[in-house]
């Protein structure tokens, strides 16, 4: 045999192309994770008080949102308003957080997308890591406040991962599918601040579900952030509380909320995989 | 017999040119893009003109392209801008994705699009070579194993935790150049990167380039610079509007490489030609070693030997030929004209239709790096009068062992002895 042929001869394989999770499994997942704890580090080594700014949102909403409902439009027949209302602000700005900073994600990665060999997902998912990093840090001061504010720990506390669960599902869901469409259309982060400010005041946060007027509650049942916060009042604020089924009035009415969240999960699934290929010449 | 039987029986690995396996493997590779300008970046635009996403113009970027490339082999790529070289790598390296066509490859892939891409400013030294690494599809244990590898090759080992934001650009290309040596990968991409850096990383670079010839690993190189495929390459094919117009040894691809450009050149220096425009046009310009080939190194030491032949379009009178070499730098180094040397009784012309060879051999002090060469006709022997000048019409690379300090290498003789005392 010949030296110049190589000890090993290593077999074709087809080259598929971009992809949202091209390359592998096991690639995707590091990548995932070295991306998100360098997204995490950047956001606090930059900083001077680094973690403590991840709270002061939260908390400065909350503080005025205290004020304007309890001392100026007095929400009255709401048991513990205050700690209900930080623990949906707290859940609320992680979604919004996480969907607004992906929108321009992929966008502002151009360098590696353009350049580099690199799955797509990984980018928005990268995000929504961050995101929920930063949301579980931040339910530390909240659960010492509902602690702090009598409230006794229940068993039901033990389903937050549910909760938690649900909220990431959609999280991610909605941030790929902005971080898709951004790369095409420039007006999604437009549209996107205004939604945030819709979806505030859309979503029974500032108030319970069964406080808002019957065309309002009519409204929400669309909004597939409902069920999850009129079911962490009862599993973590309130057991009197009615769940989630219960407080908008039976199955048939909840599960348009469900229908809802699925139809935005599939949605993104098939943005993403139509568009990822294509992202690198979009840009 | 049994011959047949066994191969027959064993079609894979698929064998190359030289009964070596295929690293690479296109086949009909197509690809377009929609002409910027009509891109429609707002959801307004979409609904404004609905129709308007049917009828995109088209701009063929690839037009069925197939290659192979053996394993172990270096393939350059070669093109103008705009030919489609950096299209096709981008297919390759799975960033685009082909409309048409078919791509294999054996073993894994590290494209390096450009030095340092990916690197993340904030982060540390350490941080980003582990973050490549498993860019480049290494398991994040075998990424932080070789991080004194990279760290060694790009003599940064003191700066690992420095944020690479506080790097001077020298250190980055170092580091990318590094992270793209050690990735180990089997089969490298790499567009442009190797004009960057100072001559002695220029060495470096080409000393890691021949050690890495023969080691098994299949590189593809993609460049407008001929001489990079020349120095490196085994073969190598030259696009042109997005098709192969040449497949070879790098020696005659860069011929036609040189052809196309100076076609181009023709067709511009026509429309001017009615308004006095060049007379005289460069046909072919290189450096030969002292056996009379071609070659794009000069070893440190030995003559350079600059050829280059003229045709002249219109009579030119009394000309004066001359080259100027000029280094990485763009200090001009040394310069040499002559006249043309004729019997006695023919008359000092350049004839129209009639060509000229220039030859000049120039003793060599030179130090090691990356030299160009200027080419130019000037006519009446005038200082001024120039009929062509051609900036960096060739470059060539002088290349020695011994480090050394200065623009020059003189002779010299030197020696420290112990004094008697």
């Amino acid at each position: 045999m010949s030296v110049a042929v190589r000890e090993r001869d290593l077999p074709l394989r087809d080259v598929q192309g971009p992809s949202a999770v091209g390359g592998g499994s096991r690639r995707f997942f590091d990548l995932l994770l070295l991306i998100s704890i360098t997204d995490f580090k950047k956001t606090y080594y930059g900083t001077v008080l680094g973690y403590f700014w991840s709270l002061v949102r939260p908390a400065v909403m909350f503080s005025v949102l205290l004020v304007v409902f309890t001392q100026i439009f007095r929400l009255s027949g709401v048991a513990h308003y205050p700690v209900l209302l930080l623990l949906g602000i707290v859940f609320f700005t992680a979604f919004q957080e996480v969907t607004s900073t992906a929108v321009t994600s992929v966008v502002a990665n151009e360098g590696i997308v353009r350049k580099t060999q690199f799955p797509r997902l990984v980018i928005p998912l990268a995000t929504v890591m961050t995101g929920i990093f930063n949301l579980l840090l931040n339910l530390i001061p909240v659960f010492i406040f509902i602690l702090a504010f009598g409230i006794a720990p229940m068993w039901t506390w033990l389903l937050l991962p549910l909760i938690l669960l649900a909220l990431i599902g959609v999280t991610t869901a909605v941030a790929l599918i902005l971080s898709a469409l951004y790369v095409r259309f420039r007006d999604v982060a437009i549209i996107w601040g205004v939604m945030g400010t819709v979806l505030l005041y859309g979503s029974p946060i500032l108030y319970p579900f069964d406080k808002a007027p019957e065309k309002v509650q009519t409204a929400l049942l669309f909004n597939p952030l409902t069920p999850i916060f009129t079911q962490s009042r009862q599993w973590i604020i309130d057991p009197s509380a009615p769940n989630a089924v219960a407080a908008v009035g039976g199955w048939a009415r909840f599960s348009i909320s469900v229908f809802v969240y699925a139809a935005i999960c599939v949605t993104a699934v098939w943005i993403f995989r139509r568009e990822a290929p294509r992202i690198a010449e979009d840009l | 017999m049994a011959v047949d039987v066994s191969t027959a029986a064993a079609p894979a690995p698929s064998p190359g040119v030289a009964g070596r396996s295929l690293a690479i493997d296109v086949r009909g590779l197509e690809k377009s893009f929609r002409l910027p300008g009509q891109k429609i970046d707002s959801l307004k635009e979409r609904v404004l003109h609905p129709t308007i996403s049917r009828d995109f113009s088209q701009l063929r970027a690839l037009d069925g392209i197939s290659f192979e490339v053996n394993q172990g082999e270096f393939f350059g790529i070669v093109g103008r801008n705009g030919s489609g070289k950096s299209t096709l790598l981008k297919v390759l390296a799975s960033i685009y994705r082909a409309d048409a066509g078919l791509v294999r490859m054996a073993g894994r892939l590290a494209p390096f699009i450009e030095l340092g891409v990916g690197f993340n400013m904030e982060l540390t030294a350490r941080e980003n070579v582990q973050l490549n690494g498993v860019m480049m599809g290494l398991t994040r244990k075998e990424a932080a194993r070789r991080l004194d590898a990279v760290l060694d090759f790009a003599e940064l080992n003191e700066f690992v935790d420095l944020k690479l934001k506080n790097y001077s650009s020298g250190m980055l290309v170092r580091l990318g150049f590094s992270v793209m040596i050690q990735a180990d990968a089997d089969i490298l991409l790499i567009d442009e990167v190797l004009a960057v850096g100072d001559a002695s990383f220029q060495q470096k670079c080409a000393d890691v380039f021949h050690d890495l010839r023969g080691s098994g690993k299949t590189l593809v190189l993609v460049t407008h610079d001929m001489n990079a495929v020349d120095a490196y390459c085994h073969r190598a094919i030259l696009l042109d509007h997005g098709q192969i117009v040449h497949e070879g040894n790098p020696q005659e691809v860069g011929r036609h490489y040189l052809r196309l450009n100076f076609e181009r050149g023709e067709t511009s220096s026509a429309a001017q030609a009615s308004a006095g425009g060049p007379a005289v046009r460069l046909v072919d310009i290189w450096l030969e070693d002292a056996a009379g080939e071609r070659t794009n190194s000069v070893e440190l030491d030995d003559d350079i030997r600059l050829r280059a032949i003229v045709e002249a379009d219109r009579d030119t009178p009394a000309p004066t030929f001359a080259f100027l070499l000029s280094n990485a730098d763009g200090v001009h180094v040394f310069g040499t004209a002559t006249q043309l040397k004729r019997e006695a009784g023919e008359p000092d012309l350049l004839a129209a239709g009639s060509r000229a060879k220039v030859s000049a051999r120039i003793l060599n002090p030179l130090g090691s790096g990356r030299y160009f060469v200027d080419f130019g006709v000037n006519r009446e022997h005038s200082q001024t009068d120039n009929v062509i000048w051609v900036s960096k019409a060739a470059d060539f690379v002088i290349y020695g062992t011994q480090a050394q300090t200065g623009l020059i290498a003189l002779e010299n003789e030197f020696e420290a002895v112990i004094e008697d005392g």
